[in-house]
């Protein structure tokens, strides 16, 4: 005979005497913890991808100058005459290099990357193209984003005359890795480029605008000399980016938007589906808190009798609250061993099937290990929390009137 | 000999607080020395059952003061109750009141396993020696629902003295059985009472049995004659 002490082995052969209702409200607490595990996993997997995708391209928070605004004696709303709002032209951060200093002491910021940029054309033989002309340091600026991944052919490489165009582009000039383009801004200054890379950052649109130069050749072109119109920051946590965004504002004056702005029906989103991930993680957990509690209720009064009988034999009313409440931590416990290993095996599962367009797997099979714990630990409390009340009725039983049912 | 239990004007009401109360005891003086072997009768309705549950520690009196084994319970608290309870008293009930789910022997074995909170080896000894006692030995390990009526009441007599009580509290244990079984537990519980110098108060409606114990204390309307 296995030696268990008296609670726990009368908690177990309860548990082995109502085998029906023990298997069917395992089940619940499985289907449960494997929703939560499977949902939050999912759903952090698709968040993390979209995320991913969405600013991989962007820095998380760009400092601009503030725009140039008109200057009146009176406020609007005192003259007669109609103001038109100022024409905003090329303009450098003042005194960027210090800012760029601060910006990158700034709690929370991981890399700083000053860089100019502004339009023209680019052309080879008849064909010429609009452009947004960037000019940056191609190692400051790889750490905002990671250019390597995105590049199809060639180097990320911007130094003297080289450029980096994107794919759409080299299809419409009809070049590729080595070819020459010309490079021109609205005011007639340009030069000749070697097309040193090509990238694909997933957009079109970027694809066919973006050209990447080095600072040095934009300044000259732009007409800016010494003179940058943007830092981008890339930010350690992401979520954060608003708040030093707001910081960094207050101390530089500057025209600061974190990508929080910039992409606010994606953060919409991203937020939307992290409440309805949470509303069906309650429900659940309510779901499953009650089906815990109505199995232990009815066990109680099933057993009132048996409770009686321990009662007079000498069990503390301590003593039998305990018996229901390893009931309840014995659902939670083994429920959430069994809903891991089935969300496992979903997910293993869905990774399988779903595909994304490009073919790779939509899902991953891999699991966060604290989303599991988590997951464990919050059955285990709701099997406990849901046992207290019927094990307390139990405990409070007189055993007089219990024996006498 | 000194007394296992010393009632002194036990008093018991129910419904008290509301416009009807019953009172059920009036003013119960009783003693119950060590080793004694009394019968308990009474008609229905008389207080007997009351009478033993407050003895057994599972009811409290509304008044009066009770002593077990020397130990003043009259102001005890529950869990103190609890312990003396599980110690000194051993319980037969008129439905043998066995635990379903557990064998004869798990049975047996239940008031020392409450007591240290963990099955041992010397409770699992004990509780076959007490089964062979009854005779039982060869159904150890059945389950209660295996046993005829006869049976179940020794495995639960066998629970009762599971601790060696000084006192065992039995309900009517024969009220249930037939003559010929009635005759066998009745026979146990002087045996008992003879070589374990338990004391037993027995409940009982049957004139013939009552005729054998040593005493017969008797309750009409809810005092002693």
């Amino acid at each position: 005979m296995v030696r268990l002490p008296f609670a726990l082995m009368v908690c177990l052969r309860y548990l082995r005497e109502g085998r029906m209702q023990t298997l069917l409200i395992l089940a619940g607490v499985t289907g449960g913890v494997a929703v939560i595990i499977f949902l939050t996993t999912l759903i952090s997997q698709l968040q993390a991808s979209i995320i991913d995708k969405t600013l991989g391209s962007q820095a998380h928070i760009v400092l601009k100058a503030p725009k140039a605004a008109n200057r009146t004696t009176l406020p609007p709303e005192q003259t007669a005459a109609i103001i038109q709002p100022r024409a905003q032209r090329l303009q450098s951060i003042n005194q960027w290099a210090a800012v760029a200093q601060l910006a990158s002491q700034a709690p929370g910021v991981l890399a700083v990357s000053p860089m100019l940029s502004g339009a023209g054309f680019a052309s080879r033989a008849d064909a010429s193209q609009p452009i947004a002309m960037m000019g940056v340091d191609a190692q400051a600026y790889q750490r905002i984003v990671g250019m390597q991944k995105y590049l199809k052919t060639g180097r990320f490489d911007v130094s003297g005359t080289h450029a980096v165009i994107g794919v759409e582009l080299a299809k419409d000039l009809g070049v590729t890795v080595g070819d020459k383009i010309r490079l021109v801004t609205m005011d007639g200054r340009g030069d000749l480029f070697s097309v040193a890379g090509v990238f694909d950052i997933g957009n079109r649109d970027l694809n066919r605008r973006w050209v990447y130069t080095s600072v040095k050749v934009a300044q000259t072109l732009l007409d800016l000399p010494g003179g940058i119109t943007q830092i981008d920051l890339r930010v350690d946590n992401l979520f954060d980016a608003e708040t030093i965004a707001r910081r960094l504002q207050a101390l530089t004056g500057l025209s600061v938007d974190s990508w929080m702005q910039t992409n606010a029906q994606l953060l919409s989103a991203l937020n939307s589906q992290s409440i309805s991930n949470n509303l069906i993680r309650a429900f659940v957990t309510a779901i499953v808190a009650v089906g815990i509690a109505s199995v232990l209720v009815v066990s109680v009064v099933q057993k009132q009798k048996e409770i009686g009988i321990l009662r007079a034999m000498g069990a503390s009313p301590r003593r039998i609250m305990s018996v229901f409440l390893l009931q309840g931590g014995f659902y939670g416990l083994i429920g959430s061993a069994l809903g891991s290993a089935l969300s496992l095996g979903l997910l293993q599962f869905f990774s399988r099937i779903t595909r994304n367009a490009d073919g790779s797997a939509l899902v991953s099979p891999d699991v966060d290990v604290s989303v599991v714990i988590s997951a464990c630990a919050l059955a285990l409390g709701v099997g406990l929390l849901a046992a207290a009340l019927p094990a307390r009725r139990a405990a409070r039983m007189d055993p007089v009137q219990a024996i006498r049912v | 000999m000194g007394n296992i239990v010393e009632l002194t004007q036990i008093r018991k009401s129910y419904g008290e607080g509301t416009p009807v109360v019953t009172e059920v005891l009036h003013g119960i003086n009783l003693a119950i020395s060590e080793g004694e072997f009394a019968a308990l009768t009474g008609p229905s309705g008389s207080g007997k059952s009351t009478l033993l549950n407050i003895i057994g520690l599972l009811e409290q009196a509304s008044s009066g003061q009770l002593h077990i084994n020397g130990q003043d319970a009259s102001g005890m608290i529950e869990a103190k109750l609890t312990a003396l309870r599980g110690r000194t008293i051993g319980f037969i009930f008129q439905f043998h009141h066995l635990l379903p789910g557990f064998s004869a022997l798990e049975n047996v074995m239940m008031p020392s396993i409450i007591d240290s909170g963990w099955p041992t080896t010397q409770a699992q000894d004990d509780a076959m020696r007490l089964l062979t006692q009854v005779g039982l030995k060869d159904a150890a390990h059945k389950r209660p629902s295996q046993l005829s009526g006869g049976m179940q009441q020794r495995v639960a007599i066998a629970r009762a003295l599971a601790l060696s009580p000084r006192l065992i509290l039995a309900d009517e244990p024969t009220g249930n059985l037939d003559t010929h079984s009635a005759n066998d537990i009745f026979e146990l519980l002087e045996n008992i009472n003879r070589e374990q110098q338990s004391a037993c108060l027995i409940v009982t409606h049957d004139p013939a049995l009552a005729a054998r114990c040593q005493r017969r204390i008797q309750i009409v309307d809810g005092q002693l004659i």
